[in-house]
C-alpha cells in the first residue's frame, strides 16, 4: 500500500509541474515536450488505478499523434513567440485568482462527493468491473461492441471528418507545378495532338 | 494518506483543470499554448472518468474517457489545421487580430 501511494504521489506530482510548466514555459517546443510528459505521468495513474487500455490509448494516441503533431505545428510556424507572450504578467494575478478560486472549489465538491457519494465505501480499484474476474481490455470490449456499438461507429466518422477537415484546409495547389491531368489526356485526339508542316529545305522547323 | 482513494484522484484532476483555466487566461496571444491548455483540460476530465469508472466499478466511465480521447485527437487536427491556414494567410498568429478575417 505504501508503494501505491508513493508512486501516486510521484506521479500526480509530475503530472502537475509538467502541466504548469506546460503552461508557464517560454519556447512552445519546450512546451510541447513538458505536455508529452504530463501526459505520461497520466497514463502512469491510469496503470495505477487499473486502466491498462486507456493508460496505453493514451500514450499511443496522445504522446504518439497529438504531441507530435503539435510539435510539428510548433516547429513548422516562424513565429516569433515572445511577441506573443506579451500579457502574460499583466493577466496573471487575475488567473491566479481565479484559479485558486476555481481549484478550491472543485477540490470541495469532488471531496465531498468521494467521501459522500456513491462510491464512498470502494476503497480497492476495480478497472475491470465490480464482482467480475477479466482483464480490463476484455471487460472495455465487451461493453463498447455491445452496448455502445452505435457511438463507437459515431467516434469513427468524427474521426474521418477530422480527418478529411485537415486536410481539405491544409491543402494547396501551388502554382506553376506541372501535373498530370488525366482528362486531358484522354481527351486528346490526333486533330489536338498533332500538326503537319510542311518545312522549306534549309531552314528548321519553328514553334 | 496512504491510502491512496477517490478523492486524490479527483484532487488530482481539479488541479490540472485549473492548470488548464490559468494557461488559457495568462496565453490570451498564444493560440498554440491555448490548445495545449485545451488538451490539459481534457486530460483532467479523463482523469475524472477514469477514477470514477474504477471506483464505481463500472467500465462505462472508461467509454466515455476513451471517446472524449476520440474527440480531443479530431480537435486538435482541426485546430491545427486552421492554424496553419490563418499563418499562411497572415504570416502571424496572433489571435487578437483575428476579428480582422473577414467573409
Amino acid at each position: 500500500m505504501a508503494l501505491q501511494a508513493i508512486a501516486f504521489y510521484l506521479m500526480s506530482a509530475v503530472t502537475l509541474v509538467a502541466g504548469f510548466c506546460v503552461v508557464s514555459a517560454r519556447n512552445p517546443v519546450h512546451s510541447v515536450l513538458w505536455l508529452i510528459l504530463a501526459f505520461f505521468s497520466a497514463a502512469g495513474l491510469f496503470v495505477l488505478l487499473g486502466a491498462e487500455f486507456l493508460a496505453m490509448l493514451l500514450v499511443v494516441v496522445y504522446v504518439g499523434a497529438v504531441a507530435v503533431l503539435f510539435l510539428f505545428v510548433v516547429m513548422m510556424l516562424d513565429v516569433d513567440f515572445t511577441a506573443l507572450r506579451q500579457g502574460f504578467a499583466r493577466y496573471m494575478p487575475l488567473g491566479l485568482v481565479i484559479g485558486a478560486f476555481l481549484a478550491a472549489e472543485m477540490i470541495l465538491v469532488s471531496t465531498a462527493v468521494a467521501t459522500r457519494g456513491a462510491a464512498k465505501d470502494n476503497d480497492t480499484p476495480m478497472a475491470s468491473g465490480a464482482g467480475v474476474d477479466i482483464s480490463n481490455v476484455e471487460a472495455i470490449g465487451r461493453v463498447l461492441y455491445t452496448d455502445y456499438i452505435y457511438f463507437f461507429q459515431a467516434a469513427g466518422l468524427v474521426l474521418l471528418v477530422a480527418m478529411i477537415g485537415a486536410i481539405v484546409l491544409t491543402l494547396r495547389h501551388k502554382p506553376g507545378v506541372k501535373r498530370q491531368i488525366i482528362m486531358d489526356q484522354v481527351l486528346r485526339t490526333p486533330a489536338t495532338g498533332m500538326t503537319i508542316v510542311n518545312p522549306k529545305p534549309g531552314e528548321g522547323i519553328g514553334e | 494518506m496512504m491510502v491512496i482513494g477517490l478523492a486524490h484522484y479527483l484532487a488530482v484532476a481539479a488541479i490540472l483543470f485549473t492548470i488548464g483555466v490559468f494557461g488559457i487566461f495568462v496565453n490570451r496571444k498564444n493560440i498554440i499554448v491555448i490548445l495545449m491548455s485545451v488538451e490539459l483540460m481534457l486530460l483532467a476530465v479523463n482523469i475524472n472518468l477514469v477514477a470514477f469508472s474504477v471506483y464505481l466499478g463500472n467500465v462505462t466511465g472508461q467509454i466515455f474517457a476513451m471517446f472524449v480521447l476520440t474527440v480531443a485527437a479530431a480537435e486538435a487536427a482541426v485546430g491545427l489545421a486552421i492554424l496553419v491556414t490563418f499563418f499562411r494567410n497572415r504570416g502571424d498568429i496572433a489571435v487578437d487580430d483575428a476579428a480582422m478575417m473577414k467573409g
